[in-house]
């Protein structure tokens, strides 16, 4: 136990996700090293994240104002939208270079087993940005885990009767890598989503 | 004993731990409950991340670990996962499936192979699609609540034996009671339904097919309260199926 303040820090520090008691030890210790500017920097930083950080009143992806940047370029068609589970999954998406649409964040997938259900996702937002027809293409990028597959499921199921073109990201392998040492549930849906090249 | 063990298994749930890992819960043929650290599955790249999803049937190898066991190897027996989710009831039906056998299974390593084999065949059921998701799920429900030791009578009176059919049902009392044994509180149940229930605890599904299907309901409603009445706290998925 060290005294005081510096074991404050290390305990506050041992909250974080992935941070164990060494860790947070040896990041407490790298602190009262630096520069004094530098640690003021990162408490500025961590006050100001809280204090201007919100989500945006449209997708629900983070922001520091009423409306995301995809939200507010007019240059994106608005024809797509793009639905995922978490803001981290507009960053993914938007490292593709390949999607030029909007975005809807759900805020998590359907699990039952955790409690949440249809209801505790933002779905009646996506059904009202729906509304108005501006929309003719959805795309369903939730995880290829169970319950993002579910969650699909039900969109699909949801979105269908609205004349919707509803599509979900394909699985299949990745780039760079052997078909010999791809697993059999991949390799499996890789077949079931097979393309034809002539077109 | 060996460093390492390896069982048959059901996938029950997973949870994600630091940064890649999952701490993944089986229902195992030989060992009961395990719940073991699945390093690195949560990667795109991980060799059996698909493997260690919820419904999936696998060979595994576990190494013991301080706290909990590690997954060194998976082996894919019957991918369940891709039938069910593909259907909402399906997929809601079979998490309460799972969620059921943790909560019946409560000590970690106690032997439970009729729990596993029942849960097994209930999931082939679910991924088959022949049979109605909810009424799988109440058979499963009521069939495992019996392998546990809480099998409810639908035929004779609970408390003196008396041959039925009766028409008052209570959870506390363990089944249907006959009109001289009847407690305050008992639910009065139609005939139909009593004859379903007992269908679906025998597993006969002739008769839970033959059966009208407005009695589901109300025999869903029976199933659903004696299970909250032996688990004392009620299942969290229970609200989610889709019926």
């Amino acid at each position: 136990m060290y005294e005081g303040v510096v074991q404050d820090l290390v305990d506050e520090l041992g909250r974080l996700p992935g941070i164990g008691p060494k860790s947070a030890q040896r990041i407490a210790f790298h602190l009262l090293a630096a520069d004094a500017t530098d640690v003021h920097r990162l408490a500025a930083v961590l006050a100001e994240v809280k204090e201007k950080v919100r989500f945006c009143s449209v997708c629900a992806n983070v922001t520091e104002e009423e409306l995301c940047r995809v939200c507010r370029d007019p240059r994106r068609d608005l024809a797509l939208l793009c639905v995922v589970e978490e803001p981290k999954d507009v960053l993914a998406v938007e490292r593709t270079r390949e999607f030029r649409g909007r975005y809807h964040v759900l805020g998590g997938a359907i699990s039952p087993i955790e409690g949440i259900g249809p209801e505790q996702l933002r779905i009646r937002e996506l059904m009202v940005r729906l509304a108005d027809g501006t929309v003719t293409e959805v795309i369903i990028a939730t995880d290829p885990n169970l319950e993002g597959e579910a969650t699909a499921t039900y969109l699909t199921r949801l979105l269908r009767p609205m004349g919707l073109r509803v599509t979900r990201l394909a699985s299949g392998l990745p780039v760079g890598g052997d078909l010999e040492y791809a697993d059999e549930v991949t390799l499996g849906r890789a077949f079931e989503g097979r393309r034809s090249v002539d077109d | 004993m060996s460093h390492l063990y390896r069982d048959e298994a059901v996938v029950l749930r997973t949870q994600k731990l630091g940064e890649a890992d999952r701490i993944v819960t089986f229902l195992t043929r030989h060992s009961g409950r395990v719940r073991a650290v699945g390093k690195g599955v949560r990667r795109t790249k991980s060799k059996f991340g698909s493997r260690l999803e919820p419904f999936m049937q696998v060979d595994v190898q576990f190494a013991h670990g301080r706290s909990l066991d590690v997954v060194t190897q998976v082996e894919t027996i019957s991918p369940y996962g891709h039938a069910i989710s593909n259907d909402y009831a399906r997929y809601t039906a079979g998490t309460a499936m799972l969620e059921t056998a943790e909560r019946l299974v409560a000590e970690e390593h106690e032997p439970a192979v009729q729990q596993y084999l029942l849960l097994v065949g209930g999931l082939r059921a679910l991924a088959a699609a022949e049979l109605d998701p909810p009424m799988v799920l109440d058979s499963f429900l009521l069939r495992s609540l019996a392998v546990a030791g809480y099998a409810p009578t639908f035929d004779l009176c609970a408390r003196c034996g008396r041959e039925g059919p009766h028409r008052n049902f209570s959870a506390g009392a363990g089944g249907m009671l006959c009109s001289s044994c009847r407690v305050a509180g008992s639910a009065a149940l139609t005939p139909e339904t009593v004859a379903l229930l007992g269908a679906l605890l025998a597993g006969n599904w002739v008769t839970v097919t033959a059966v009208d299907g407005k009695f589901r309901k109300p025999a869903s409603g029976v199933v659903a309260a004696y299970l909250q009445w032996h688990l004392e706290r009620s299942l969290r998925s229970l609200v989610h199926v889709e019926r």
